[in-house]
C-alpha cells in the first residue's frame, strides 16, 4: 500500500471513507434530535441525550468522530490546494455551468460553511453540556433517572434566538447541498459506480440531502413558530 | 439551401510568442464567414488576412480535421472544443455562433500542458502517461487466431467506448482541477474489459496514476464537466472502473 495515502485516488478514497462515515453519523444524530419535536416535554430528547451521554459504545465513537471530521478536513484542504495549483493560469472565460453542478464545483466552499456552522453548534450545545456547563441544564427527573434537562438548552436556544434558528437552518441547507455531490461522488471515488448505478445513486442523494437539509432545518422552524 | 454569411465576428485570441514570454489577448475582426466553415477554417481566413498583412499567423493544432487524431484543441467561449456537443473544434461549424459575436480563444490552461506559442499546447504528458502502462505486452512468435479467445459482446463494447479516446486534452483542460482521469480511466479501461488486458491490470493502473500524480495534474472530484465536454462522450464510469482497479491492485501489494 505504499504511497496510496498520497496519491490522487487514494486520497479520494480517504475523502470518500470519512465522508460515508460522517453522514452515517448524520443518520444518528439526525434521528435522535428528531426526538425533539416529537416530544413537547422533553422526555423523549432527554432520554436520548442521555443514553448517548452514558453509553460506553458511543462514548468510544466520540474520539473517532473527532477524527472523521478531522481527516476529511485535512484531505480536504490537501486536495483543494493541489487542485487549485494545478491549473497556475486560469482561464479569462469559463463556462462550467453547462458541464457540472454548482454544488460538485464547490464542496471546500459548502464544506467550509458547515464548519463554520459546526463550530458555532460545538459552542452552543457540546461545549456548554461536556465543559463550561449552564444553569438551563439543571437536573430534571425523567422516569426516575436523574438527568440533564438537555432538552431544555436546546429548545431555549431556537426560542429566543431567531437569528441562531435562522443560522442552524443555512447550515442545515449547506449540509444537504454540499451532500448532493457528496453522496454519490463518495460511491464513485471508491469504485462502487457505472452508468446504471450512478443513476440511482444520485437520485439517492438528492433524497438523503433533501432529508438531512430539511430534517435538521425542522428543529429550529418548529421551535420558531410554535414557541 | 445556402449557408449563412456571418459579415462580422470580432476574436479575442491569445498570443503568446513562446513558451517563456508571457502571453496577451489580441482582438481580430474577421468578415464574411460562412455559417456551413468550421471554426479552424474560420481560423485559415483569420490567418490569411493576418498574413496580408504582414503580421504574424495564429499558431493552432490541427491535423485530421474530421475529429479522429485528437490534435485539434482550443476553448472557446468559456468551453473546451466550443460550444457543440460531442465535436472537436475541427468539427465545430460556424452555425454555433451568431452575427457580431465576440469569441474568446483561449489555449488548454493545465499546469501539466504548457503553452508553447499562441494557442498550441504540449500535450506530451498524455504520451508521458501511455507509456507508463498503457500497452499490452505482447511476446513475438507466431500470430494467434484473432477469435482463439473469446470475448463477450458486452465487454468489447464497453472496451471500444473507452478506446474512442483520441487523447486531445478536453478533459484535463475543462476539469476546474486539471485532472487528467477521464484520459487515463479510458486508456486503464480499454484493457480492463479484455482477457489480453487483464493481464497486466494492476501494474498497469498503479504505474499510469503514478505517473499522472508525478506530472501534476488534479485530483478528480466527480464533477463530470470532463465527460460532458469529451467529443467522443466517454463516461466517467471508467474512471470508477479505474478507482475500482487501482484500489485492488494497492491492496494486494
Ligand atoms: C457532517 C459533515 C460532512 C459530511 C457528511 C461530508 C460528506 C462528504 C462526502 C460524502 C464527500 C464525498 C467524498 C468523495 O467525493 O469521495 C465529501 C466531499 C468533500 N467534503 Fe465533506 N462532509 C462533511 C463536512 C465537510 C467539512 C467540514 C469540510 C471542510 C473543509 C468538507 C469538505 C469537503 C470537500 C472539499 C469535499 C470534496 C472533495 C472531493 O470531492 O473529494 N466536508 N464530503
Ligand atoms: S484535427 Fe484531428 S480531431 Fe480535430
Amino acid at each position: 500500500m505504499s504511497g496510496f495515502m498520497t496519491s490522487s485516488i487514494g486520497k479520494k478514497v480517504v475523502m470518500s471513507i470519512s465522508g460515508l462515515f460522517l453522514i452515517c453519523f448524520l443518520l444518528v444524530h439526525l434521528t435522535l434530535n428528531l426526538f425533539l419535536i416529537f416530544d413537547d416535554s422533553g422526555d423523549l430528547f432527554n432520554m436520548g441525550a442521555h443514553f448517548m451521554a452514558t453509553n460506553p459504545a458511543i462514548k468510544i465513537m466520540e474520539p473517532v468522530l473527532a477524527l472523521g471530521f478531522i481527516v476529511h478536513m485535512i484531505w480536504a484542504a490537501v486536495l483543494t490546494l493541489q487542485n487549485m495549483k494545478a491549473r497556475p493560469i486560469s482561464y479569462k472565460v469559463s463556462r462550467q455551468s453547462g458541464n457540472c453542478s454548482w454544488a460538485s464545483r464547490n464542496m471546500f466552499i459548502l464544506g467550509g460553511t458547515v464548519l463554520i456552522f459546526l463550530v458555532l453548534h460545538i459552542f452552543n450545545f457540546y461545549w456548554k453540556i461536556k465543559v463550561s456547563g449552564s444553569p438551563l441544564l439543571a437536573e430534571v427527573s425523567v422516569g426516575g433517572v436523574e438527568m440533564e434537562n438537555t432538552y431544555n438548552l436546546v429548545s431555549t436556544l431556537f426560542k429566543s434566538s431567531i437569528v441562531y434558528s435562522l443560522l442552524y437552518m443555512v447550515g442545515a441547507i449547506f449540509l444537504g447541498l454540499h451532500l448532493t455531490h457528496g453522496f454519490w461522488s463518495a460511491f464513485q471515488s471508491i469504485g462502487f459506480s457505472n452508468d446504471l448505478w450512478r443513476k440511482r445513486l444520485t437520485v439517492v442523494a438528492y433524497f438523503f440531502a433533501i432529508v438531512i437539509g430539511a430534517g435538521f432545518s425542522i428543529i429550529p422552524l418548529y421551535f420558531m413558530i410554535k414557541f | 439551401m445556402a449557408d449563412k454569411i456571418l459579415k462580422e465576428l470580432t476574436l479575442r485570441v491569445w498570443r503568446q510568442k513562446d513558451a517563456k514570454s508571457k502571453g496577451h489577448f489580441e482582438t481580430y475582426k474577421v468578415h464574411n464567414i460562412s455559417q456551413g466553415s468550421s471554426f479552424l477554417e474560420m481560423l485559415d481566413i483569420l490567418n490569411e488576412q493576418l498574413i496580408s498583412e504582414n503580421k504574424e499567423p495564429v499558431y493552432f493544432d490541427h491535423d485530421c480535421r474530421e475529429g479522429i487524431c485528437g490534435m485539434c484543441s482550443l476553448f472557446i467561449n468559456g468551453r473546451a472544443h466550443g460550444p457543440d456537443k460531442e465535436v472537436t473544434t475541427c468539427q465545430l461549424h460556424m452555425r454555433k455562433f451568431h452575427e457580431g459575436e465576440t469569441i474568446t480563444i483561449e489555449p488548454w490552461r493545465t499546469g501539466a500542458f504548457p503553452v508553447i506559442k499562441d494557442l498550441t499546447v504540449d500535450r506530451d504528458a498524455y504520451e508521458k502517461i501511455q507509456q507508463a502502462g498503457g500497452y499490452v505486452s505482447v511476446n513475438t512468435g507466431g500470430v494467434p487466431d484473432g477469435n482463439a479467445i473469446p470475448i463477450g459482446t458486452d465487454d468489447a463494447e464497453e472496451a471500444m467506448d473507452a478506446a474512442a479516446c483520441i487523447g486531445c486534452g478536453a478533459c484535463a483542460a475543462t476539469c476546474k482541477n486539471g485532472s487528467a482521469m477521464l484520459f487515463v480511466a479510458a486508456k486503464v479501461s480499454q484493457f480492463a474489459k479484455l482477457p489480453q488486458g487483464k493481464v497486466e491490470a494492476s501494474r498497469r493502473a498503479k504505474a499510469m496514476v503514478a505517473k499522472m500524480d508525478e506530472l501534476g495534474f488534479g485530483n478528480c472530484t466527480n464533477t463530470g464537466a470532463c465527460e460532458a465536454e469529451c467529443p467522443k462522450s466517454i463516461s466517467i464510469q471508467h474512471i470508477a472502473r479505474m478507482n475500482r482497479e487501482y484500489l485492488c491492485a494497492k491492496l494486494k501489494d
